[in-house]
C-alpha cells in the first residue's frame, strides 16, 4: 500500500469514527433526518465565510457554517412552530432553500471561491495527500488527516464524558425533564457536535453524503446491539470498514471515493439486514 | 430521599385552578384540589378527558394556560428529588439498546451527577428495587427482550430508585399480565404503608375500585375528588361518562381555531368594589 | 441586440417543457405534502441517480425512455427499502429515509464519476441531473418528457376524489370500499415519475423543494384542496419559467437552485405575510382580539359602576373607572378613544356615559359573562368562588350562536351563582 493511500484510507476510518458515534445517538433519538438538514444547511455559510475569509481557513469556515447551520434550525423551528407548517415540510423546504443559496453562491463566485459543485457533493478525499502541513519539526503529514485525527479525540472525548446525560435524553427525554435535567442545554450541545462533524467532514466527503456516514454505520450497529456500547464500537467498526473497502472499490472503478465508500457502507448494512432476518427465522 | 418522615394526612399534591390546553384545545378546565399523603389515589376518567395532560402538567413537561401546582407545599423544583414520574409505557423505544439494569440506575441520575460514576449507594438502592419488584435475574437482558408486563415493572423498579415520596404513574397496569399486576399491587401497598402517596392514572372503573382509597374523577373539568366510595356515585360517574358539554367542545373550537388567548394573562381584578365576584 | 431571447422559439419551448415538468411536479407533490412524505418525497429524488447511470450504461445512450425506465426502477426500490426497514427492522422511519436517500445517492455519485471516466462526450449531460440543466435539454427529449407529463395531469384529475380521500383520510377511503392498496400504489408510482420528470428541471438534489414548496406556499392562500392545488401549480410554474430565462442568460448556471430559490422566496413570503393565515396576519389578529377584550373589559366595568349606583345614564370619572379594574393608563385611554369614535361611550372632560348603543353592548357583555359563570357552575361543578377569572376570558369569545345554546341549556337564568342579574335585552 502506498503512503498516499494509507492517508486518504485513515483520513476516511477517523472521518467516519467520529460520525458514527454521533450519529449512533441521531439514530436513537430518530432524529437522522435534522443530521440531513444541517448537512445541506451549512452550505451557505461555508461559501460566505469563504467568500469573506478569502482562504480555506478552518476557524471562520466553522463560525459561518455554525451561523448557517443554526439559522436552519432556527428556521425549522420557525416554520413548524409559529407559521404552523408540518415538520416534515418545514426540515424539507429549510434545508433545499440554504442548499440552494450556497450552490448560487458558488456558481455565481466560480473565480473567487476555491469550491465547486463537484467537491460540495463528493468532497475531496482524493486530494488528502496533496495538501501536507507540518507542525514545528516533528510532524509533517496532510492537514485533513491531523484535522479528522484532532475531530475523532474530540468526538470521542464528547461521548465518554456525555454518556450518561446522552443515554438518558435518548431513552426517554419526559423522565429527563421529571428528574430536573435541562434537556435543551443537552440537546443543544448535541447538535452543536453534529454541526462540528458535519462542517470538518464537509470538504473531505461532501455536503450530501455526510447523512450516509452519520446514519448508516450507526443504523446497521443499532440492528446488531443489544447494549450501547458494543453498538458504538461496532458503529465505528462499520464506518472504519466502509471507509477502507470504499477506497479499494474506488481504485477498482475508478470513480468518487467518498460515493464508494457509502456504497461500501450501504452494502454492510443490506448484509446486516439479510442476515438478521435468516437468524430470525432459524 | 427525605429525611423528614412523611405524616398521614398531610397535603403532598395541591393543584390550584389548573387551566391546561394540548394543540390549542383546552383540555383541562380549572382543576383544582388536593391531596394527602399515604393513599393510592386514581384518576380516572373517560378517553381524552385530561388525565395524562394533568400528570404532565403536575411534573412541569407542559405549560399550562393558567392555574399552579405545589408539591409538599413547595415548587417542583425545590422538591425534585421527592417525586418521581412514570410516564406511559408505550411512550419509549422498548428496542433500545440497553439492559433492565441501565435503565433502573437512571432512576439515580440527577443533574448534578451526569457527569460522574454512580456511587455505591445508587447502586444499592438500585439493586433493592429489581428485588422488590421481582427483576433482579433479568437486570442483564436487553429491555426489547421482556414481556410487557416485565418491562412494565422495569419501570416501576427505576421509580422506586428515584425513592421518592411521591410516585405519579401514568397507565402502569396497561397490558399487563395477571401475576405482574399482583406484583405492582403489592410494591403500591408497600409504599403507602410507609406513609408515601402514589397518584395513578388508569382508565379501568371497575379495577380502579379494587385498586385505590380515592379517586380524582375528571372529565375536562374535576368531577369529583375524595375517598372512592363517595366519588363513585351514580351521579358523578354519570356526569363524568354521560352526555357530552357541547357548549364547551364548541368553544373549544373557536378558541384553538381563532387567534384569542385562552386566558387572559396577567388579569387582575380589584375586589370589593362593585363587582359581583365575592356575591 | 439585448433582446435577442424573446425572438428564440427553442427558449420558449424549453421554458415552456420545463413549467409543465414542475407543475406535474407540484400536483402530484400536493399529494405527497398533504400525507405528510416530504422526506420519503426527497429520499426517492436521490436515489433515482443509480438508476438514471445504470441506465445510461446499459443503453449507452441517453435515450429519455431508458432513462425514465432506470429512475422509475431506482425510484420505485427505494420505496420498497424504505418501507421494508420500516416494518421489518427495528429502524425507525426516521433512519430508514436518511439511510437509503444517502446510500442510493452515494451509489449514483459512484457511478456518475465512473462514467464520466470511461465514456467521452455523450457523458456531458448526466451532471445536469444533479442540479438541473433547462438549457442544455434537447427539443425532442423534452417533448417526450411532456407527453409523460400531461399523461401524469390527466391521471390526477380522473382519480382527484380518490386521491383526496387517500390523503385525507385513508381508513374512511378503505370504509368506503375504494380499492386502497391499488390506489396507493398508482400514487406511489405518479410521485416517482412526478420526480424523475421534475428532476429534468430542477436536478435530483433539491428536487424535494419542486415537489413540497409549492403546496407549502399555497396553504395560505387558499382554502380546499383543488384551491391549494392550483396555486401550488401557479407558483411552480412562475418560479420554473424564472429558473429558465436565468440559465439561459448564463448557461454556467444551474436551473435547479434558481427554480429553488424562487419558490422558497414565495412560500417564506406566503407563510409569513398571507392574508389571514399568514404569521403576521394571525400576529395582528391576536392584537386585534386584545383590543377588542380591552374594549367589552372597560364597558363592563362601567356598567358595574352603573349597577353599583342604580343608573346606567349617569357620568363616571375616569378614576371611578379604574377604581373597579386595573387598566394600565395608556390602554385605558386608547380604550376610551376607540370607544367614543364607535359611539359606544360619551365623554364629558375626564367622565364618560354610555349611549344607548354602548349600555347595549354593556349588557351583552355582562349577560354573556354572568352565563357562562353559571354554566361553569352548573355543568363544570366549578365552585362560585373560583369561575369568575374563568369566565373572564370566555364572554370575548362567546358567538351569538353558542350564547343561544347556553340559554336554552341553563334554560334562561335569572340570576348568576353569585346573585347578580343577568341583564336580558330590555
Amino acid at each position: 500500500m502506498s503512503i498516499e493511500a494509507l492517508y486518504i484510507i485513515l483520513t476516511g476510518a477517523l472521518v467516519a469514527a467520529s460520525s458514527a458515534l454521533l450519529g449512533s445517538f441521531l439514530v436513537l433519538r430518530k432524529m437522522a433526518m435534522l443530521g440531513d438538514a444541517i448537512s445541506h444547511a451549512v452550505l451557505p455559510g461555508i461559501v460566505v465565510a469563504f467568500l469573506l475569509s478569502g482562504q480555506r481557513e478552518n476557524l471562520s469556515l466553522l463560525i459561518g457554517a455554525a451561523a448557517s447551520g443554526l439559522l436552519a434550525t432556527f428556521l425549522i423551528e420557525l416554520l413548524h412552530r409559529k407559521a404552523r407548517l408540518q415538520e416534515d415540510a418545514s426540515i424539507g423546504i429549510s434545508f433545499t432553500w440554504l442548499f440552494a443559496i450556497g450552490i448560487l453562491l458558488i456558481s455565481t463566485y466560480t473565480g473567487q471561491v476555491d469550491l465547486d459543485q463537484e467537491c460540495v457533493l463528493y468532497g475531496e478525499i482524493a486530494y488528502v495527500p496533496l495538501d501536507q502541513i507540518s507542525l514545528g519539526s516533528w510532524w509533517t503529514g496532510p492537514r485533513p488527516l491531523l484535522i479528522s485525527g484532532l475531530l475523532f479525540l474530540v468526538s470521542l472525548g464528547y461521548i465518554i464524558i456525555s454518556f450518561k446525560g446522552l443515554k438518558l435524553l435518548s431513552f426517554n427525554q419526559d423522565h429527563a425533564r421529571s428528574l430536573g435535567v435541562r434537556t435543551q442545554v443537552w440537546h443543544f450541545s448535541f447538535m452543536a457536535m453534529v454541526s462540528l462533524v458535519t462542517v470538518l467532514a464537509f470538504e473531505i466527503v461532501g455536503a450530501i453524503l455526510i447523512v450516509a456516514f452519520l446514519v448508516v454505520p450507526a443504523a446497521t450497529a443499532y440492528l446488531w446491539s443489544r447494549s450501547l456500547i458494543p453498538m458504538l464500537i461496532l458503529a465505528v467498526v462499520f464506518g472504519v470498514l466502509s471507509s477502507v473497502g470504499g477506497y479499494y472499490l474506488a481504485l477498482g472503478l475508478d470513480g468518487s471515493i467518498a460515493g464508494a465508500m457509502v456504497s461500501v457502507a450501504g452494502i454492510l448494512m443490506a448484509i446486516s439486514v439479510l442476515i438478521i432476518k435468516v437468524l430470525k427465522r432459524t | 430521599m427525605s429525611l423528614e418522615k412523611q405524616v398521614v394526612g398531610e397535603v403532598v399534591l395541591e393543584v390550584h385552578n389548573l387551566s391546561a390546553s394540548y394543540n390549542r384545545k383546552p383540555v383541562l378546565w380549572d382543576i383544582d384540589f388536593q391531596l394527602t399523603a399515604g393513599q393510592l389515589v386514581g384518576i380516572v376518567g373517560p378517553n381524552g378527558s385530561g388525565k395524562t395532560t394533568l400528570l404532565r402538567n403536575i411534573m412541569g413537561l407542559m405549560e399550562a394556560d393558567s392555574g399552579y401546582v405545589r408539591l409538599f407545599g413547595k415548587g417542583l423544583n425545590e422538591v425534585r428529588d421527592r417525586v418521581s414520574y412514570v410516564p406511559q409505557r408505550e411512550s419509549v423505544d422498548w428496542d433500545f439498546p440497553v439492559s433492565v439494569r441501565e435503565v433502573v440506575e437512571m432512576g439515580r441520575y440527577r443533574p448534578k451527577n451526569l457527569l460522574r460514576r454512580l456511587k455505591t449507594s445508587d447502586q444499592d438502592l438500585v439493586d433493592q428495587a429489581l428485588e422488590k419488584v421481582g427483576m433482579l435475574e433479568y437486570a442483564a437482558r436487553q429491555i426489547g427482550q421482556l414481556s410487557g408486563g416485565q418491562q412494565q415493572r422495569v419501570f416501576l423498579a427505576r421509580a422506586l430508585a428515584q425513592d421518592a415520596d411521591l410516585y405519579l404513574m401514568d397507565e402502569p397496569f396497561v397490558g399487563v399480565d395477571a401475576a405482574t399486576e399482583d406484583a405492582i399491587l403489592k410494591v403500591l401497598t408497600e409504599l403507602k404503608e410507609d406513609g408515601k402517596t402514589v397518584v395513578i392514572v388508569h382508565h379501568d372503573l371497575q379495577t380502579a375500585f379494587q385498586y385505590f382509597d380515592s379517586m380524582v374523577l375528571l372529565n375536562t373539568r374535576l368531577v369529583a375528588v375524595g375517598p372512592k366510595n363517595s366519588v363513585f356515585t351514580k351521579e358523578n360517574l354519570q356526569e363524568a361518562y354521560g352526555g357530552r358539554l357541547t357548549v364547551l367542545s364548541k368553544l373549544s373550537q373557536v378558541i384553538a381555531s381563532s387567534e384569542f388567548p385562552v386566558r387572559e394573562k396577567g388579569f387582575k381584578e380589584k375586589t370589593g368594589k362593585g363587582d359581583p365576584q365575592d356575591g | 441586440m439585448d433582446n435577442w431571447w424573446i425572438y428564440d422559439t427553442s427558449l420558449w419551448l424549453v421554458a415552456g417543457g420545463t413549467m409543465l415538468l414542475s407543475i406535474t411536479a407540484a400536483l402530484v407533490g400536493g399529494f405527497t405534502f398533504l400525507q405528510k412524505r416530504s422526506l420519503v418525497g426527497d429520499a426517492v429524488a436521490h436515489s433515482i441517480l443509480p438508476g438514471v447511470a445504470i441506465a445510461f450504461l446499459i443503453s449507452g445512450q441517453k435515450d429519455p425512455l431508458w432513462l425514465m425506465l432506470g429512475a422509475l426502477i431506482s425510484g420505485w426500490l427505494s420505496l420498497a427499502v424504505m418501507d421494508y426497514l420500516n416494518k421489518h427492522t427495528k429502524l425507525s422511519e426516521d433512519t430508514a429515509i436518511a439511510s437509503v436517500l444517502s446510500v442510493f445517492f452515494g451509489v449514483g455519485i459512484l457511478l456518475l464519476t465512473y462514467i464520466q471516466k470511461k465514456a467521452s462526450g455523450e457523458q456531458s449531460g448526466l451532471e445536469g441531473f444533479l442540479f438541473g440543466q433547462a438549457a442544455a435539454m434537447r427539443l425532442n427529449d423534452l417533448y417526450t418528457y411532456c407527453a409523460l407529463a400531461l399523461l401524469l395531469i390527466s391521471i390526477t384529475i380522473v382519480f382527484f376524489k380518490e386521491f383526496k380521500l387517500l390523503s385525507f383520510n385513508p381508513e374512511f377511503a378503505q370504509s368506503l370500499g375504494l380499492p386502497v392498496g391499488i390506489l396507493r400504489v398508482l400514487l406511489n408510482s405518479m410521485m416517482v415519475l412526478a420526480i424523475a420528470l421534475g428532476i429534468q428541471a430542477v436536478g435530483v438534489v433539491l428536487m424535494a423543494a419542486l415537489l413540497i414548496t409549492p403546496s407549502a406556499a399555497a396553504r395560505n392562500l387558499s382554502n380546499g384542496l383543488k384551491g391549494m392545488l392550483w396555486v401550488s401549480v401557479i407558483v411552480a410554474g412562475f418560479s420554473a419559467l424564472v429558473g429558465t430565462l436565468i440559465s439561459f442568460s448564463a448557461p454556467s448556471m444551474p436551473t435547479g437552485p434558481w427554480v429553488v430559490v424562487c419558490l422558497s422566496a414565495i412560500a417564506l413570503l406566503s407563510l409569513f405575510l398571507a392574508p389571514q393565515k399568514g404569521l403576521v396576519a394571525r400576529l395582528m389578529m391576536q392584537k386585534r382580539h386584545q383590543k377588542k377584550i380591552t374594549d367589552e373589559n372597560l364597558l363592563k366595568a362601567i356598567y358595574h359602576l352603573g349597577e353599583k349606583e342604580n343608573s346606567f345614564a349617569a357620568w363616571f370619572h375616569v378614576e371611578e373607572i379604574t377604581g373597579i379594574r386595573d387598566f394600565e393608563t395608556d390602554v385605558l385611554k386608547s380604550a376610551l378613544k376607540r370607544l367614543i369614535r364607535k359611539g359606544l361611550l360619551l365623554r364629558q372632560g375626564h367622565s364618560f356615559q354610555f349611549s344607548r348603543a354602548g349600555l347595549d353592548e354593556a349588557r351583552r357583555i355582562v349577560r354573556l359573562h354572568r352565563l357562562w359563570e353559571m354554566y361553569l357552575n352548573k355543568r363544570l361543578r366549578l365552585k362560585a368562588d373560583h369561575i369568575h377569572p374563568n369566565a373572564e376570558s370566555m364572554e370575548h369569545i362567546i358567538s351569538p350562536e353558542i350564547e343561544a345554546q347556553l340559554l336554552e341549556e341553563l334554560d334562561y337564568p335569572e340570576r348568576d351563582p353569585h346573585q347578580s342579574p343577568i341583564p336580558y335585552k330590555p
